[in-house]
């Protein structure tokens, strides 16, 4: 079989050589994620940020948007701040690739010469931006919660560290652009803005045949499987539940407050329920307005998933429980009693007439 | 026959570490090391695709010396072949002086036996903790990358293709690729198996290789190690522990206290936020 392997040429030493001359490196870019010509709101999120780097650089800020059919986003971008966009439209990019979308993204950054390049540490963002880095080559900041200029222009990222025991503030002084990818949920997006103006530059495609090898055949919505990462509100519970019936309780909790469950690693090893509901270092971080810490002692790996919730509601039958330390609101007593209480409560809070009522509306968009 | 490497961490077991309270550092005495634990599902993938197929498995890990005793256990579980990257110059790497190296250590790895097929990574390291050493190998060596795999749907050994699924915020995809190509683990993928007696047997005797600056003739220097590290860490700082005053709600009867619970909760900016108002 050996024999029938293609032979490679690795490109194993991708630094530049020589000096390079990084002073004609202005401005900051945005790489905007969308599926299906819908943006994640973490893109907005990111322009609303780095147009405030791009004011403190008094620099331009520039957004690339890839994808097919996604025209319009151009315009949405120069709406949530930007002022070029660059827009590469092609039938080729409907699906996220790595090699088509990195190969568009080196040939803005080496053309238009941004000195920051920042995207959503997303799944997709994550990827692109490992690929982009290695082949410019560039540092690459992971997963910044922080985002600042100094005034050398240089960013200084910061994000979490050794399980978000401590915070890390990272700099690239040797190449430019600096890049960084940031979380979801931590920067503001700006107002929509219709009467700002602002330049859209159409980009070619750079498709080459060997792009055509990796082809996404289809994309399985989630349906019946959770997004934690976008929910605004996570109901979770753990081994407190006793079994896989105990997340009944808390799924009619969520869905009234049009929240999604989320778990303990216990819960999940124990098979009670999916490990795509697992909240922690081993499952996924969130930052949610709301979450509710159900029957959960609050090990260490399942806090740090978890801790920068806008507001947590721990209920616990254990008073010492450690999950107190970093609750705003905590309830010592069963939670067989509690959590169908709490059900009804919002219920009957929507009913009422001219009561505040929540809805059901998780953000993704 | 396949020939499968997993790159593989070791770490420090992050539960262990702790803060000194009074200089606000890490504390990393006494901390055990641990295989990564994503490393762990990249390799139980590849022995699983071993036991399918047949296939020989390399593990290799850039680390300290100690890092032989993650080899070993790599090894106990069914590795054909441990190999430490190991060198002073390699210390101080960011991913991309990390990629480097191992991208380096990976063609080596095909000279002495044969081209690689698949290149398992963990999702991502727990010290590390970035998932971008996998796209840097990957980049490095001109292969497609499928990154966050929760699934190996099929591997076609002859026809040279693969089905996988990969995670995704809102879903996942189904994406077909032609070998060779890096796979990046998630922990739904699969369950590590736990070593058999062969297993640990040969383990205990077994030797792992060790590759320094020496046996990578053309190895540029200044791309390894610190100075090839575009990334500096200029200061960590500990946050302030979250000042949470638990506000506590008590009482006997459950619906007075979800009654009370809720009242707190609209007084704050929530419903503005969540669109209760
Ligand atoms: C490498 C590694 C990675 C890990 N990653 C994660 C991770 O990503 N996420 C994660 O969550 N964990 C993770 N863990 C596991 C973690 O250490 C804990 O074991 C786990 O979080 C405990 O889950 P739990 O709180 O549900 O269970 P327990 O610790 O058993 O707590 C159960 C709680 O329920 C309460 N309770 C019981 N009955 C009731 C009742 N009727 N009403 C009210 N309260 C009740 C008890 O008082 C107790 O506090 C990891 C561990 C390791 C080693
Ligand atoms: N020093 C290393 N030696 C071997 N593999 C590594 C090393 N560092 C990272 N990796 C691999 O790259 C993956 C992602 O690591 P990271 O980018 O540090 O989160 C890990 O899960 C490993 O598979």
């Amino acid at each position: 079989m050996a024999e029938k392997v293609p032979k490679r040429k690795p490109m194993v030493g991708l630094q530049p050589e020589g000096d390079v001359d990084w002073s004609s490196y202005r401005g900051v870019l945005v790489v905007v994620e969308q599926r299906s010509g819908q943006a994640k709101s973490v893109s907005w999120q990111l322009l609303g940020e780095a147009r405030r780097l791009a004011n403190r650089l008094d620099a331009p800020l520039m957004a690339l948007v890839m994808g097919s059919r996604v025209s319009h986003l151009a315009q949405e971008a120069i709406h949530r701040g930007a002022d070029r966009v660059f827009l590469c439209d092609s039938p080729e990019l409907e699906h996220y690739r790595t090699r088509p979308y990195s190969r568009v993204c080196l040939h803005v950054i080496r053309t238009y010469k941004p000195e920051i390049v920042l995207m959503g540490a997303t799944y997709t963002g994550r990827d692109l931006a490992g690929a982009i880095a290695t082949h410019l080559p560039t540092g690459l900041t992971a997963d910044s919660t922080m985002l600042d200029v100094d005034e050398n222009r240089l960013l200084l990222a910061s994000r979490p560290a050794f399980s978000e025991k401590m915070l890390a503030t990272i700099l690239c002084k040797q190449f430019k652009p600096q890049m960084a990818t940031a979380r979801a949920g931590v920067f503001e997006a700006l107002p929509r803005d219709e009467s700002r103006t602002g330049e859209i530059i159409p980009v070619p495609p750079q498709l080459k045949p060997e792009d055509i090898a990796t082809e996404v055949l289809e994309f399985l919505e989630t349906t019946g499987r959770v997004n934690l990462e976008d929910a605004n509100v996570i109901v979770a519970g753990g081994r407190g539940l006793g079994g896989p019936a105990g997340f009944r309780l808390l799924r009619e909790l969520a869905d009234e407050l049009g929240g999604v469950v989320g778990a303990s690693r216990a819960a999940v090893d124990l098979g009670w329920i999916g490990h795509d509901h697992q909240v922690g270092q081993t499952g996924t971080t969130v930052r949610p307005k709301l979450y509710f810490a159900i029957g959960i002692s609050g090990a260490v790996q399942h806090v740090v998933g978890m801790q920068n919730s806008s507001y947590i509601v721990a209920i616990n039958k254990d008073p010492q429980a450690p999950i107190f330390k970093i609750a705003n609101y905590g309830i010592v007593g069963d939670l067989f009693h509690i959590v169908p209480a709490i059900t009804e409560a919002v219920r009957r809070r929507k009913a009422g007439a001219g009561e505040p009522r929540p809805t059901s509306a998780p953000q993704t968009v | 026959m396949l020939h499968l490497v997993v790159c593989m961490k070791q770490v420090p077991d992050s539960r262990e570490i702790r803060i000194d309270p009074k200089t606000n550092t890490l504390v990393r005495q006494g901390v055990p090391a641990i295989v990564n634990y994503f490393d762990l599902h990249a390799l139980e993938e590849a022995l699983r695709v071993k036991d399918e197929h047949g296939a020989r498995v390399t593990v290799i890990s850039m680390g300290p010396p100690s890092a032989e005793k993650a080899l070993r256990q790599c090894v106990s579980m069914g590795a054909d072949e441990g190999i430490l990257v190991s060198d002073r110059a390699f210390a101080g790497a960011d991913t991309l002086a990390t990629s480097y190296v191992l991208a380096m250590a990976i063609q080596k790895a095909e000279d002495e036996w044969g081209p690689v097929d698949i290149v398992f990574c963990g999702k991502q390291t727990l010290d590390g903790d970035t998932g971008q050493v996998g796209p840097g190998v990957a980049c490095r060596l001109d292969i497609d990358q499928l990154t966050y795999v929760e699934k190996v749907e099929s591997l076609d050994p002859v026809k040279r293709e693969i089905i996988v699924h990969r995670h995704l915020e809102d879903g996942v995809e189904r994406v077909k690729a032609r070998l060779p190509v890096l796979i990046t683990a998630l922990a739904e993928l699969n369950r590590p198996r736990r070593a058999g007696l062969p297993g640990v047997l040969r383990a205990a005797r077994y030797q792992p290789i060790v590759w320094t600056t020496n046996d990578f003739p053309n190895m540029d220097r200044s791309k390894i190690g610190l100075r090839g590290s575009p990334t500096i860490v200029s200061k960590t700082w500990v946050p302030e522990p979250k000042q949470v005053n638990t506000e506590f709600i008590e009482g006997d009867d459950p619906a007075v206290t979800a009654q009370e619970l809720l009242g707190r909760l609209y007084a704050t900016d929530l419903p503005q936020k969540l669109g209760w108002a």
